[in-house]
Parts: C-alpha cells; sequence; structure tokens
C-alpha cells in the first residue's frame, strides 16, 4: 500500500515536470495557427478563440529569405555533421588505444582546451583578420568541428570496446586505417548516432557564428534570421514614438507570423530527435579523463 | 594485446620498424584534429598579447602598439567591472545549485520507473534541451509581451498592475533562473541517470536481502556510488563560473538596455565591447581575467577535492 503512493506520487511529480516541459512549446504551436485579430484583441492564449493558417501563409507567400536561410542552415549542418563526426571519431579512438605511444599527450592536448582557452577576440581576429573567413560558408562550419566534450563522450565509448577486435583485424593484416575505417566505425553505430545527433543540433541551433562572422543577408541562416527579425520588431518597438509616420508597420510580421517562424525553426530537429533517442542513455557515459 | 604493449614500450632492434609505423599510422588518424585544435585553441592564445596593445584592425596583432595596463584599468576601474562580474558568479552559482538538485531528484525518480515511463518522460524533459536560445526568447515573449503575454495576462487576473517586463530588472532574476533549468534540466537529469543505471544491479539485491527500504538503497547505494560523477561535473562547472551562457542572456531579455543591471554579464559585455563599441583591446583583457580566473578556480578546485579524496578528483 505504501509502496503504491510513493509510486503514484513520483509518476504525479514527473508528469507535472514533463508538462511544464511540454506546455511553452505547444502555447507556441498554439499561437502560430491562431487567428490574428482575436490574439491582438485578447493576447496570448492556449486554446485558439479561432483556428487559422494565415499566420504560415503570410511565410510561405514570400519564402525567398527562409528558403535561402533553411538552405544555408541544411549545408552548413549536413557538412559539418559529417565531417565533425569523422574527426571526432578518429582522435576519440587514437585516445583510446592503450598502448598508443601519444595517448596520455594527446589527450592533454585535448582536455586543455576545455579549461583554458583565449576567449572571444583572439579568435576573432584570428578568423577575421588572419584566415580572412569573415562572410563565408566555411566560418559557419569549420570553428565547430572539434568539441573536446563530445570527444569524451566518443572516447568513453570506444574505451569499452574489446582489444580483441582491433587484434584480429591486425593479425589478419588488416592496417591501422583498414581496422579503424571497416571494423571499429561500424561497431560504434551507438556512439556515432549519439554525438552526431548533438553535433548536428549544434549547428542547426546555431546563430553565434552568423552573428560574429555573417553580414551578408544570402548567408544567414536559420536561427540568426529568426533573431534579426525579433530585434527588428523589437526596435520599432521601443523608439515607434519616435519614428512614428517614416514606418510602415502592417509590414512586420504578424504576432501568429512570428510564432509560426519559431515553430519553423525548431520544427524539423525536434522530429528527428526522437529516433535518436534509443541511443542516448547509452551514449552519454562520459569517457574518464583520467588514466 | 599485452604482449603488443610490450612490443611497443620497448623496440628493440627487429621490431623498430613495425612500432614507429603503428605509432605513425595512429598518429596520422588524430593529426586533422590535432591541427584544428592547434589553430582554433592554441595560437589565439598567442593573441592574448592583444589584452596589452592598442589593437587596430590594419596594424594586426603584432603590428598594434603596446599600451601596458590600460585595457585592464579602463574595464576595472569603471562600474562595470564589478556589475558584470558579480551577476555572473551569482547567476551560474544559482544555476549549478538549483539544476544540481533537481535533476538528481528526477534522475532518482527516473531510477525507480520502468523502462517505457522512463522512455516518455525523457523525451518530454529532454525537449527544450534543442531549442535555440533564439527560439526560446520567442517562447519567452509568448509568456512576457506587454498586454498580451500568457504571464502578464495572469499577473493582471491577480488584480496587479500591468507591467513591462523588459523594462523591469528586479523580476529578471527570477525568470532567468527559471528559463535556464528549463532549457538545461533534461541534458543533467539524463547524464545521472546514465550514471545511475550503470551502477552493479547486485549491490541493491544485496540491500534488499538484507531487508533494505528504497529510501535507505538511495542513500548508502545510489548517491555513495554517484558521487564521483557529480564532483567531475561540479569542478567542470566551478571552472566555468566565470564564463556565461551568452544566448540566454542576450536573446532571454532581448538584449534590452533596461534590464542591464541585472541581466548583463561578462560574456554579453565582451560581445557588446567588441561588435558594438569596438574596443578589442579592453575585450580581450576582460576575456582573458575570464579565461585565468577560471583556470584558477578549476585548479583550485580540484586541489580541494584531491586533499579530501584523491579518487574524486580531476586529475
Amino acid at each position: 500500500m505504501r509502496k503504491n503512493v510513493a509510486r503514484l506520487l513520483s509518476h504525479a511529480v514527473l508528469v507535472i515536470v514533463a508538462a511544464i516541459m511540454i506546455y511553452p512549446l505547444l502555447l507556441v504551436v498554439s499561437i502560430s495557427f491562431s487567428e490574428e485579430g482575436s490574439v491582438v484583441k485578447h493576447g496570448y492564449r492556449f486554446i485558439p478563440e479561432e483556428f487559422s493558417l494565415d499566420g504560415y501563409a503570410a511565410v510561405f507567400n514570400n519564402p525567398g529569405i527562409l528558403l535561402n536561410a533553411y538552405s544555408i542552415t541544411i549545408a552548413v549542418t549536413v557538412l559539418g555533421t559529417i565531417v565533425g563526426l569523422l574527426l571526432t571519431a578518429m582522435i576519440a579512438y587514437v585516445m583510446s588505444r592503450k598502448e598508443y605511444r601519444y595517448r596520455k599527450a594527446t589527450t592533454l592536448f585535448v582536455v586543455f582546451t576545455m579549461l583554458f582557452n583565449g576567449g572571444l577576440v583572439p579568435f576573432y581576429i584570428l578568423v577575421v583578420k588572419y584566415l580572412h573567413l569573415k562572410d563565408t560558408l566555411w566560418v559557419l562550419i569549420i570553428p565547430y568541428l572539434i568539441n573536446p566534450f563530445y570527444v569524451m563522450i566518443m572516447k568513453g565509448f570506444l574505451d569499452r570496446m574489446p582489444a580483441e577486435v582491433i587484434e584480429s583485424a591486425k593479425i589478419d593484416g588488416a592496417s591501422e586505417y583498414r581496422a579503424f575505417f571497416t571494423i571499429v566505425l561500424p561497431l560504434s553505430t551507438p556512439a556515432l548516432a549519439t554525438v552526431g545527433l548533438f553535433i548536428s543540433f549544434i549547428y542547426w541551433n546555431d546563430w553565434w557564428l552568423g552573428l560574429l562572422f555573417i553580414d551578408q543577408d544570402r548567408l544567414v541562416p536559420l536561427q540568426l534570421l529568426l533573431y534579426r527579425i525579433m530585434s527588428t520588431i523589437e526596435f520599432y518597438a521601443v523608439h515607434s514614438q519616435h519614428l512614428s509616420g517614416s514606418v510602415d508597420v502592417t509590414k512586420f510580421p504578424s504576432l501568429t507570423t512570428r510564432m509560426a517562424l519559431a515553430v519553423l525553426g525548431a520544427g524539423p530537429m525536434l522530429f528527428i530527435f526522437p529516433f535518436f533517442q534509443r541511443y542516448f542513455v547509452k551514449g552519454l557515459t562520459v569517457g574518464s579523463l583520467k588514466e | 594485446m599485452k604482449n603488443e604493449a610490450i612490443i611497443l614500450s620497448k623496440p628493440n632492434k627487429p621490431n623498430r620498424k613495425r612500432y614507429f609505423r603503428r605509432n605513425r599510422d595512429l598518429f596520422i588518424l588524430s593529426l586533422p584534429a590535432l591541427l584544428f585544435k592547434l589553430i582554433f585553441s592554441y595560437l589565439p592564445l598567442i593573441g592574448l598579447i592583444v589584452a596589452f596593445k592598442k589593437f587596430r584592425f590594419d596594424k594586426g596583432i603584432f603590428g598594434s602598439e603596446w599600451n601596458g595596463l590600460d585595457n585592464f584599468r579602463f574595464f576595472f576601474v569603471s562600474d562595470n567591472a564589478w556589475r558584470v562580474t558579480r551577476n555572473t558568479v551569482l547567476y551560474n552559482s544559482g544555476f549549478i545549485l538549483i539544476t544540481l538538485v533537481c535533476a538528481l531528484l528526477l534522475a532518482l525518480l527516473l531510477n525507480e520507473m520502468s523502462g517505457k515511463a522512463v522512455k516518455f518522460y525523457q523525451s518530454a524533459l529532454f525537449l527544450p534541451y534543442f531549442l535555440s536560445w533564439v527560439v526560446v526568447g520567442y517562447i519567452v515573449l509568448a509568456f512576457l509581451e506587454q498586454d498580451r503575454g500568457l504571464l502578464d495576462h495572469i499577473w493582471r487576473l491577480f488584480g496587479h498592475e500591468p507591467i513591462n517586463w523588459y523594462q523591469e530588472p528586479d523580476r529578471w532574476p527570477y525568470i532567468l533562473n527559471a528559463v535556464n533549468l528549463w532549457k538545461t534540466l533534461g541534458f543533467s537529469t539524463l547524464v545521472y541517470y546514465a550514471g545511475m543505471i550503470g551502477i552493479d544491479p547486485s549491490y541493491y539485491e544485496a540491500a534488499k536481502i538484507d531487508g533494505a527500504n528504497r529510501l535507505q538503497m538511495i542513500r548508502k547505494i545510489t548517491l555513495p556510488l554517484l558521487t564521483p560523477l557529480i564532483v567531475v561535473l561540479l569542478i567542470v562547472a566551478i571552472g566555468g563560473m566565470f564564463r556565461a551562457d551568452f544566448g540566454l542572456f542576450y536573446f532571454i531579455p532581448n538584449n534590452s538596455s533596461f534590464l542591464y543591471s541585472t541581466t548583463d554579464v561578462i560574456d554579453t559585455y565582451v560581445f557588446r565591447a567588441l561588435r558594438t563599441v569596438g574596443d578589442v583591446g579592453m575585450s580581450a583583457a576582460v576575456g582573458l581575467y575570464q579565461s585565468l580566473v577560471g583556470f584558477v578556480l578549476v585548479i583550485a578546485a580540484n586541489t580541494i577535492i584531491k586533499k579530501s579524496n584523491s579518487d574524486h578528483a580531476l586529475w
């Protein structure tokens, strides 16, 4: 009896927490499907007073900018995830090989960057002045290729790979490269799926590199576009009294369109994520930093 | 495997060639990532000298003139230094403490559940983690927008005067703590939960035979065995104490200058100094201050923990 009460209570707590997590998302989706007039009059409500697709219609009637942002973001996400995942797996594998001579040095070299770095300014100067990457597609991809934290997650997996697997491949005469690409990689699917998903989310959700390095409109990624729209609206909302007359307020995205944009910005990844979820718990054991 | 290790560490003549080749191949596999880290993490450390220079883009890092400690002086004599440092440290302390407690509690609850229920709760908890701060900014707007936001509506239902949330600094510590918890809770919970399911079930079986109840098992088995993980994450978090999550503090308050007194942190300050004001030297100085203090904090935290229990230390 007491046990059942405890179990029921635990479920109740988790259901409430889950509801708090999901509710704001549903609110935004619900606003995006509401009728503009009722939102203006009564404010944002969880249950739309009138259902309407106008918010989305406004976006799709003039899709050029959004489609461009999507294609930039998709290109960056695909390229960055493939290359980043490969490089991460390669160095994590080397760090996991117990007999590799420079193993400790390599681990220190990677982990130190987690604990100390030069900060924003030297990085900014390096990219802009010395690598000349400002306003290129590459600047949205290259800086995120290797994340030490993901290297450690990957190493955590590979540490548990039986040494005999690699041994037997080498007895059969396979080179290190062959052993890695044809035997180790195929055996690490859960690790690759987990880390790959994390890397792709980093790219999909990134506005930081765009905010720093992109001024040209044709290179603006999705999240930066969302931010620009928001800050334009805010700017006029704060300064409207000083600017009266000169600005056509009707040109702004309506309240429902704004939320439709947020849904379109977050949507695709939220649909992909459940498919990868089964690998997660297995995948999240962080590799030991010590020997 | 063992044999090979011996061969590799003590090469005699016939094996020397093989020994070099083995290490060479592995080295080449790691080379692209090593070069990447060299360029993007180690090379910028040279650039830190900008903190002691009057930097001009046309002259570059080495061509710009030295100006001693002027950049630091400029920052530390202003009120900004105290304000952004205080905000950064207080917010991060709050985040670390609140997230640790909530995530541990939820992970313990999840650990009592069956597989199917766990999967559902886990998905729900994890959802916000995969949203960008920009999108979260839109979501928060749906709650706080003047006259329309849901929270604003509820606020007025209780008979309060309507307020412009984006101009009221006093309320933002609560808002930012809540938003941060909402977004990061799922990830932290999952990390602790993954640690819990890694615990050998035979401990629990033995405890059960001895007649221990659930709470006793949590206190005597789960929490002690989880301590190393908690400590490692704490050390890393303490090292990041001077580093704020830029997106949270920039997008959620909408970079509203009315709110700087309670929302401006070191990272947003450096960004504005660099991109809006264009004072490269000073932003580099603030960045160096941030990195150095963070590094000292990690070492201090690790040393203290090493003294109490060397198994738990990071190195």
